[in-house]
C-alpha cells in the first residue's frame, strides 16, 4: 500500500516519508492486533447453551498498562516529529534563490527578483502559472494571496502551505532533487475554479535555468 | 427527586386522563412528551439523512466521470480529451450531446434529450440550464453539493439523531423520571430545529445558489459574495446554523438540568448508564461550544450584509481571515466529539447487554469520556497546521491531539475487555456495535497520521481526511445510530423491527461502506485533493480514475441499501412483531416502563439498587438483575 505514496523529490521532506512509513506500520500492527483479538473473542466467547459469561468488572492493572503504553507511543511519535516540523516550516538560512508566489482566483503568479536580486523593486518579473527553478538549490518562497485563501501544494515536494491575503508567509522553502515538470495544484477550496487552478513547477538543470534567465530577464544597466 | 418520590399512583391517573384529552396536535405535532419529541427528532434526522445522502451520490457521479480537458490530455500519453458524462436518467445522451457540439443541431434521442432541447430553446435561463446543463454539473454547483452534504449530515442528521432523538427518548427513561425538566423548552428545541432545516432547504432555491464555501465556510471566500457568486444562499446558511445553535443550546440546558436534578432515588452518578454519561458530557460540550459558532456566524453575517471586516483584511479593513478558522474550529473540534461520544455511549450499552457481562472498567470509561471532552477544547489548531498559523503552535496542537488517542484507546480496550469471557449474542444491534468498534479503530488510527504535523503536510486537504472523517462519523456514529434504533425500537414503538431485513441491511451497509471509504485512504496517499470537481484535472491523479469509479459504484450501493432500513422502520411501526416489555433482558430503567411507554413513563418511580451492568452475577439464576430490582435482603428489604 505504501507504493501508492507519490514520488518524493525534496531533500527537506525525506523525513516526512519516514514518519509516514513509521506511523503506517505502527497503525497496521495495532489494527491487526485489535482485530485479531476481537475476532478471537467473538469466536471463543460466542453464546453456547449452558455456558454463562464470567462476572468481571474490570482490571486496574490492565487499565494502567494500556494507558501507559499508548501514552508512551504517542509521545514518542510527537518527539520524533518536532525536529522534522521545525526543519520544514522555518525560513531557509542561506537561500540560493527567492521567489514570491501569489495566488489569485484561479492562477498562480510567480515573481522573480529580476537582475537586481531584490523583490519589491521595479525590475521584478512576473510569470503566470510557470515556476522555473534550478535543481538542487534552496529556494525560499514568500507566499501571499490577492483574494481568498489558496494553498500552494507540490505533492512530490511534500510541500503544502496555505496562502493568505495581505500576509506574507516566509517559512516555506524547498530543494528539488530531480529535473522535471511537476504540478502545483491549489489545495484549499477557493471558488468554482479551484480544481483547475494548477501551476507548473519546472525543475531545470543549472544550465537550462541560467539560459532561461538570460532569455527572459532583461539585463539592466 | 423529592417530588418524584411523592408521586402516588393517583397522581398518575391524573396523567392518564390528561392523555385522553390531548388532541392530535398536542400529541403528535406540538407534543411536550419527551418520547414523542425524541421520535420526531429521529424521523426528522432520517429524512435529512436521505437529502444529505442524495447530494453525496450526485457529486460522486461527477467524481467518477469528469471531463478531461485538452490541456491535461496534452500532458499525458494515451489519454484523450472528453466531456464529463451527464448524470443518469436526467442527463442528455452521449450521441445527442456529441452531435450538438459538433454540428450545433438538436436531434433528441431520449426523453431527457427532449427536455434539454426545451430548456435550450426557451428564452429564460432556467435553473437547470445554469447549474446542470445537459446533466453535466458546473463546478459551482458541485461546490454547493459537497458543502451542503457536509452541513446537512453534521448539523441536521447526526446531531439531531444522536442528541435530539436518543437524548430525548433515553434520558428521562434511563434515569427514572417522568419527563424532561423543561418540556416546553424541549418542544421549542425541536421546532427551532425544524425552522433551521426549513431555512437551510430554502437556500437551494435562491438566486445564486446555496452556500458553496465548504461546510467550514472559510473566510474570505464565504465573507464576500464577490468570490463565490453566492448571495443569499450563504446568508441563509449562516442564519439557519444560528437557529440550529439556539435549538441545541435549549436542548442541552434541558438535558443537563434533567440529569443533575431528576435522577430516580438511588440513581447516583456512578450508577448512570454510560450512554447517559455520554449525553451529559455532550450536552455540556454543546452548551459551551455552540455559542462560539453562533458569534462567528453573527460576525460573518455582519461582514456579508453590513460591510464590516471581521474576517477580511483588505486594504480598507483590518480583520483577519484566520480569526474565522480559530473560532470555527474552537467550536468544530468539540463538535467532532459531540458526533462520536453518544455513539460510544450506545456501544457501551449494547456490548455488555449482548455479551451478558458487566462493562469492563465502568469508571475508566467515564473518565475517558471526560478526558476526551476536556482535551477536545485544546486541539482545534490541528485543523490549521497548514493555515499560515505560526508553525510553533503546531507542536503544541500535535501533542494535545496525540494525547487524545489515549482515552480513545482506553475505550476500545474496555469494549474488547467486555467481550472477553462473555457469552456473546450476535443480534443485529450487537453486529452494529461490533462494526462501530472496528470502524472506530480504523478512524482513530488514521487520525494519528494527520495529527502528526510533518505527515499532515502531505495529506492535509486530500482524500485521506475524507476517509478519516467518514470512518469516524459514518463508520462510528451512524453504525451506532442504526444499532441503537434497532435496539430501542421495541420500547419506542412496542414492536420489533424485522430482523431479516435488519441483517441484510447491516451486511450490505458494512460491505458497501468499506468499499466506498477505504479506497479513499489510498487516494489520500496519492495526494488526490479533496473538494475538487475534476480529479482528472491534474496529471498525477490520472491513475485514480478506476478507483474513483469503484468508489462511486459503492457509494450508490450504500445509498440504495439505506432504503431497506427506511422501509423496515416504517413497516415495523405498524406491522412488526409485538415486543414484550424487556425483550433483550437488559438491566437499565427504560425497560422497567410498560410498553408502549405511557405519558409519565412509570406507574411508580423506580428505586435504583445497583449499577446498570449487573449481568451474569455469580450465584444468581438469571444472567441479569434489573437496576430497580430490590436486594434480596431478608428483613429490611427496602423500597
Amino acid at each position: 500500500m505504501l507504493g501508492w505514496y507519490t514520488e518524493n523529490i525534496s531533500t527537506y521532506a525525506k523525513g516526512v516519508d519516514g514518519l509516514f512509513a513509521l506511523i503506517f506500520w505502527i497503525t497496521i500492527v495495532a489494527f491487526i492486533l485489535v482485530m485479531l483479538t476481537l475476532i478471537l473473542f467473538l469466536i471463543l466467547y460466542r453464546h453456547r447453551s449452558g455456558h454463562k459469561a464470567e462476572y468481571i468488572e474490570g482490571s486496574t492493572k490492565l487499565e494502567i498498562i494500556w494507558t501507559t503504553a499508548t501514552t508512551v507511543i504517542v509521545f514518542g511519535l510527537a518527539l520524533l516529529s518536532f525536529p522534522q516540523w521545525n526543519k520544514l516550516k522555518s525560513p531557509a538560512e542561506n537561500p540560493d534563490y527567492t521567489v514570491q508566489v501569489r495566488g489569485e482566483q484561479f492562477n498562480w503568479y510567480f515573481i522573480y527578483p529580476g537582475p537586481d536580486n531584490e523583490i519589491g523593486t521595479e525590475d521584478d518579473l512576473e510569470f503566470e502559472n510557470e515556476m522555473n527553478v534550478p535543481v538542487d538549490k534552496v529556494i525560499q518562497l514568500y507566499l501571499t494571496s490577492k483574494d481568498v485563501i489558496h494553498s500552494f501544494f507540490v505533492p512530490q515536494l511534500r510541500l503544502k502551505q496555505d496562502v493568505l491575503p495581505n500576509r506574507i508567509i516566509d517559512f516555506t522553502k524547498f530543494r528539488a532533487q530531480k529535473i522535471g515538470k511537476y504540478e502545483i495544484p491549489c489545495a484549499e477550496l477557493c471558488g468554482f475554479g479551484h480544481a483547475t487552478m494548477i501551476g507548473s513547477l519546472n525543475v531545470l538543470s543549472q544550465e537550462d535555468y541560467d539560459s532561461w534567465v538570460a532569455e527572459n530577464w532583461q539585463p539592466q544597466e | 427527586m423529592q417530588e418524584n418520590e411523592n408521586l402516588t399512583p393517583e397522581h398518575d391517573d391524573v396523567h392518564d386522563t390528561h392523555d385522553h384529552h390531548e388532541g392530535f396536535f398536542r400529541k403528535y405535532i406540538f407534543s411536550l412528551d419527551h418520547k414523542m419529541i425524541g421520535k420526531q427528532f429521529l424521523i426528522y434526522g432520517l429524512l435529512m439523512l436521505f437529502l444529505g445522502g442524495g447530494l453525496a451520490m450526485l457529486f460522486r457521479w461527477q467524481l467518477a466521470y469528469p471531463e478531461i480537458t485538452e490541456d491535461v490530455a496534452a500532458k499525458l500519453e494515451n489519454v484523450e480529451s472528453r466531456l464529463a458524462k451527464p448524470l443518469p436518467i436526467i442527463g442528455a445522451s452521449d450521441e445527442f450531446l456529441k452531435e450538438y457540439l459538433e454540428t450545433g443541431e438538436l436531434k433528441p434521442k431520449t426523453m431527457a434529450d427532449r427536455y434539454w432541447v426545451n430548456v435550450i430553446e426557451s428564452d429564460d435561463v432556467e435553473w437547470a440550464e445554469e447549474n446542470i446543463p445537459f446533466g453535466i454539473m458546473t463546478p459551482a454547483f458541485y461546490n454547493m453539493l459537497f458543502t451542503m452534504h457536509a452541513t446537512i449530515m453534521v448539523f441536521f442528521v447526526v446531531v439531531p439523531i444522536l442528541v435530539g432523538a436518543f437524548g430525548n427518548f433515553l434520558i428521562p427513561l434511563m434515569i427514572g423520571t417522568r419527563d424532561m425538566a423543561f418540556p416546553v423548552l424541549n418542544m421549542l428545541s425541536f421546532w427551532l430545529a425544524v425552522l433551521a432545516a426549513g431555512i437551510m432547504i430554502a437556500g437551494f432555491f435562491v438566486p445564486g445558489g446555496h452556500a458553496s464555501a465548504g461546510w467550514t465556510g472559510y473566510t474570505p471566500l464565504s465573507a464576500d459574495p464577490e468570490w463565490t457568486g453566492v448571495g443569499w444562499g450563504m446568508n441563509l446558511w449562516a442564519i439557519s446554523l444560528l437557529i440550529q445553535g439556539f435549538s441545541s443550546l435549549v436542548g442541552s440546558i434541558n438535558y443537563i438540568t434533567t440529569i443533575i436534578n431528576m435522577r430516580a432515588p438511588g440513581m447516583t452518578f456512578f450508577r448512570l448508564p454510560l450512554v447517559i454519561w455520554a449525553l451529559f458530557i455532550v450536552a455540556i460540550l454543546l452548551l459551551l461550544a455552540f455559542p462560539v459558532l453562533s458569534s462567528a456566524l453573527a460576525l460573518l453575517i455582519f461582514d456579508r450584509l453590513a460591510g464590516t471586516t471581521f474576517f477580511t483584511n483588505t486594504s480598507t479593513g483590518g480583520g483577519d481571515p484566520l480569526l474565522w478558522q480559530h473560532l470555527f474550529w474552537f467550536f468544530g473540534h468539540p463538535e467532532v466529539y459531540i458526533l462520536i461520544l453518544p455513539g460510544m455511549g450506545i456501544a457501551s450499552e449494547l456490548i455488555p447487554a449482548f455479551s451478558r457481562k458487566p462493562i469492563f472498567g465502568y469508571r475508566s470509561m467515564v473518565y475517558a469520556m471526560i478526558a476526551i471532552a476536556f482535551l477536545g477544547w485544546v486541539v482545534w489548531g490541528h485543523h490549521m497546521f497548514q493555515s499560515g498559523m505560526r508553525p510553533g503552535m503546531g507542536a503544541f496542537f500535535m501533542t494535545t491531539t496525540m494525547l487524545i488517542a489515549v482515552p480513545s484507546a482506553i475505550k476500545t480496550f474496555n469494549w474488547l475487555g467486555t467481550m472477553h469471557k462473555g457469552s456473546i449474542r450476535f443480534t443485529t444491534p450487537m453486529l452494529h456495535a461490533i462494526a462501530f468498534v472496528s470502524m472506530f479503530v480504523v478512524g482513530g488510527l488514521s487520525g494519528i497520521f494527520m495529527a502528526n504535523t510533518p505527515v499532515d503536510i502531505a495529506i492535509h486537504d486530500t482524500y485521506f481526511i475524507v476517509a478519516h472523517i467518514h470512518y469516524v462519523v459514518f463508520g462510528g456514529s451512524l453504525f451506532a445510530i442504526f444499532g441503537g434504533i434497532i435496539f430501542w425500537f421495541p420500547k419506542m414503538y412496542g414492536r420489533y423491527m424485522n430482523d431479516t431485513l435488519s441483517k441484510i441491511h447491516f451486511w450490505l451497509t458494512f460491505i458497501s461502506f468499506n468499499c466506498t471509504f477505504f479506497p479513499m485512504h489510498i487516494l489520500g496517499m496519492g495526494m488526490h485533493r479533496r473538494r475538487i470537481e475534476n480529479p482528472l484535472a491534474t496529471a498525477y491523479t490520472q491513475d485514480f480514475e478506476g478507483m474513483n469509479i469503484f468508489i462511486t459504484m459503492s457509494a450508490f450501493t450504500l445509498g440504495a441499501v439505506q432504503l431497506i432500513l427506511v422501509f423496515n422502520f416504517f413497516w415495523s411501526i405498524y406491522k412488526g412483531k409485538v415486543a414484550e416489555k424487556n425483550p433483550w433482558h437488559v438491566n437499565t430503567l427504560e425497560w422497567e416502563a410498560p410498553t408502549p411507554v405511557p405519558h409519565g413513563n412509570f406507574a411508580q418511580i423506580p428505586t435504583v439498587h445497583r449499577g446498570p451492568y449487573e449481568y451474569s452475577v455469580p450465584g444468581e439464576e438469571a444472567d441479569w438483575i434489573p437496576q430497580a430490582q430490590p436486594e434480596p435482603v431478608p428483613a429490611s428489604a427496602g423500597d
